[in-house]
């Protein structure tokens, strides 16, 4: 601001010494320019010190993970971390899936079908992120009157499709990227 | 700042400062700054809260030497480290964490007063805009130092808590993944919490300086609100209120110390003495408790981006308050009605920090939830928290700005009520007859 003050006065000191008309276009075309360097400049800087908050190069790398599932009893599910997030693996009983497959046209918030949720031939195995949509929280195993989760929180309740279906969520429980490798063997990520 | 100074410089030296760099001046006007008279003790917590960040700031840095913010140490260098093994390394962190409870406890009756009195009032609105600021960046550092301990509370709340973010449209993942350096919370989110954690109490001590700077203009508002009309309404500074203040901290450190030495636990949740698990949520999670009220208006809403807007709103209603009240009365003492509602707000403020320290399906009077009224029962946590969170916001948006009241009559002058009353402050009464 002062900077910018005593330009101008040393120009007006310089045009009134001469005292010869200022060109305003010619002044103005350096006022633009000088702005636009500045402008310019600044976000140049201010960019790497933003992108330095991303995650780096070795935390994007824990990118994928190979589970073998057969370790996990009918009825149970197994939690583990898959860069460095929560991720569901539960082994659901016939019980379970057929009460998903009713369910796949009551009002939800996200609706779903329970065979959108799980791989073809392996309809047991349901896979999904354990942060609650909401606010991350883990939800609690067989919680809420679903059979499915509920989340300590701030008591959202997922069904065994891990359907959202009462309380503040948003979203059902989020899918990973998984295949089958084999029967007993599946990747994440 | 008062617009003259009475500072005369007595020897060589002072003088030869004073044309080059007049601190002594400065400080000099600063004690002698004509404040009225007639302030009480609820007035004293502008000195208790320049004390507490003091006390934050000092045994924070201490702190600091000590503590290892990678992810894998964290927890040990604080329980092990710290507590045990580093000389009075107990005795400092147990002021640190209590100190940041005693800090709101304080700024939390410096916002009641100041509502209480109308000091937010023309023309102290930009005062009170910077102690909005100040609170905010309260929030953010004590939210910041209660993740480092790195237990499972600290986890749970900054997932929470960053998730909140998250919740925004088109701007709220990149944000999250921004704070966080990850794909979740993990050791890059700890080690900029800590880097930000140690910044932002000198930007709030920058604020306060602003704070006073624009206190030092108007000069202070009083209990009766009404204006100082001339020197003889005023005392200095020093010595009448810098005693007066460090009376007041003196109990203050007192309630400060009972916590410290015998209750050191009563402000924290045992689940922080257990490792943050990424795996595992606490089977009951809340945040602290200056933040309970803003966290169960969050909960009382069923809709996520919806919850996360009224938490912000909540806390934004103090920002507008000078726009929202137009009264040209400022002190409550001659606002009857008002007052009333203001009482009930603060119930309100109260029955929200309880409801956020209950289970989000918790009923209010134990025994039967009730029937059924839309989506929860009659009596539970979730419909109170409504309930007050309706209050909240109509107290704000409806009874401030639209309340019709008929004041009682204001006093003249500030000294005026005291006069008439000369037996309940007979030293102040003898001075302004003298005066």
């Amino acid at each position: 601001m002062r900077g910018r003050q005593l330009a101008e006065s040393a120009a007006h000191a310089v045009s009134d010494s001469d005292d010869s008309p200022t060109d305003p276009a010619r002044r103005d075309f350096i006022h633009i320019a000088a702005a636009a360097a500045a402008v310019g400049g600044v976000a140049a800087v201010a960019w790497p010190l933003i992108d330095q908050l991303n995650p780096a190069a070795d935390t994007l790398a824990l990118a994928s993970l190979e589970y073998d599932i057969s370790k996990i009893p009918l009825g149970q599910e197994v939690t583990i971390a898959w860069r460095k997030q929560p991720v569901f693996i539960r082994h659901r009983t016939p019980k379970e899936v057929a009460e998903a497959v009713v369910d796949d046209h009551a009002p939800m918030k996200d609706p779903a079908t329970d065979a959108s949720r799980t791989k073809p031939g392996h309809e047991q195995w349901l896979i999904v992120l354990a942060s609650c949509t909401h606010l991350g929280c883990v939800p609690t195993f067989q919680g809420g009157q679903y059979g499915g989760w509920l989340c300590p929180c701030h008591g959202s309740v997922y069904d065994t499709a891990a359907r959202i279906r009462k309380g503040p969520a948003p979203k059902n429980l989020y899918l990973p990227d998984y295949t089958f490798l084999s029967a007993t063997k599946v990747k994440i990520g | 700042m008062s617009g003259h100074s009475t500072y005369e410089p007595n020897s060589p030296i002072e003088r030869w400062l004073d044309t080059r760099l007049p601190i002594i001046r400065f400080s000099a006007d600063l004690l002698a700054f004509p404040t009225p008279r007639n302030l009480n003790y609820w007035w004293t917590f502008g000195g208790i809260l320049a004390f507490c960040l003091g006390v934050q700031i000092v045994t924070g840095v201490v702190l600091a030497m000590h503590y290892d913010p990678s992810g894998a140490r964290a927890f040990d260098s604080v329980e092990q480290h710290i507590m045990r093994d580093v000389n009075y390394g107990w005795l400092i962190r147990g002021i640190h964490a209590t100190g940041a409870s005693m800090f709101f406890v304080a700024v939390y009756i410096h916002i009641l007063r100041g509502i209480y009195y109308g000091s937010f009032k023309a023309p102290r609105e930009v005062l009170w805009l910077l102690g909005c600021i100040i609170y905010v960046l309260m929030m953010a550092t004590a939210f910041m130092g209660y993740v480092l301990p790195w237990g499972q509370m600290s986890f749970w709340g900054a997932k929470v808590i960053t998730n909140l973010l998250g919740a925004l449209p088109v701007i709220g993942q990149p944000i999250t993944t921004l704070l966080w350096g990850g794909f979740s919370v993990d050791s890059p989110t700890l080690n900029r919490f800590y880097s930000l954690h140690y910044l932002l109490p000198f930007v709030i001590a920058a604020v306060v300086g602003l704070h006073i700077w624009a206190l030092h203009v108007p000069g202070n508002n009083n209990p009766t609100g009404v204006n100082v009309r001339s020197e003889t309404d005023t005392v200095a500074f020093h010595p009448y209120y810098t005693v007066k203040d460090a009376f007041a901290v003196g109990l203050f450190v007192i309630m400060f110390a009972v916590f410290v030495f015998y209750l050191p636990e009563a402000l924290s949740k045992v689940d922080n003495a257990t490792p943050a698990n990424p795996l595992v949520t606490p089977a009951h999670i809340v945040p602290e408790w200056y933040l309970l009220p803003f966290y169960a208006i969050l909960r009382a809403i069923p809709d996520k981006l919806t919850g996360v807007l009224a938490l912000g709103a909540a806390i934004g209603m103090l920002f507008i308050l000078p726009w929202l009240d137009r009264s040209k009365v400022r002190s409550m003492r001659y606002r009857p009605t008002a007052r009333i509602y203001f009482f009930i707000w603060i119930i309100a403020v109260l029955a929200l920090g309880w409801c956020g320290s209950q289970e989000p399906d918790g009923v209010v009077i134990p025994g039967a939830p009730g029937p059924n009224l839309i989506d929860y029962p009659i009596n539970s946590v979730t419909w109170l928290s409504r309930i007050s969170a309706i209050y909240y916001f109509v107290y704000f948006l409806v009874i401030t700005p639209f309340l019709r009241e008929t004041p009682l009559p204001v006093p003249d002058s500030l000294y005026t009520p005291v006069l008439s009353k000369p037996d309940a402050a007979p030293g102040l009464a003898r001075q302004s007859v003298e005066g």
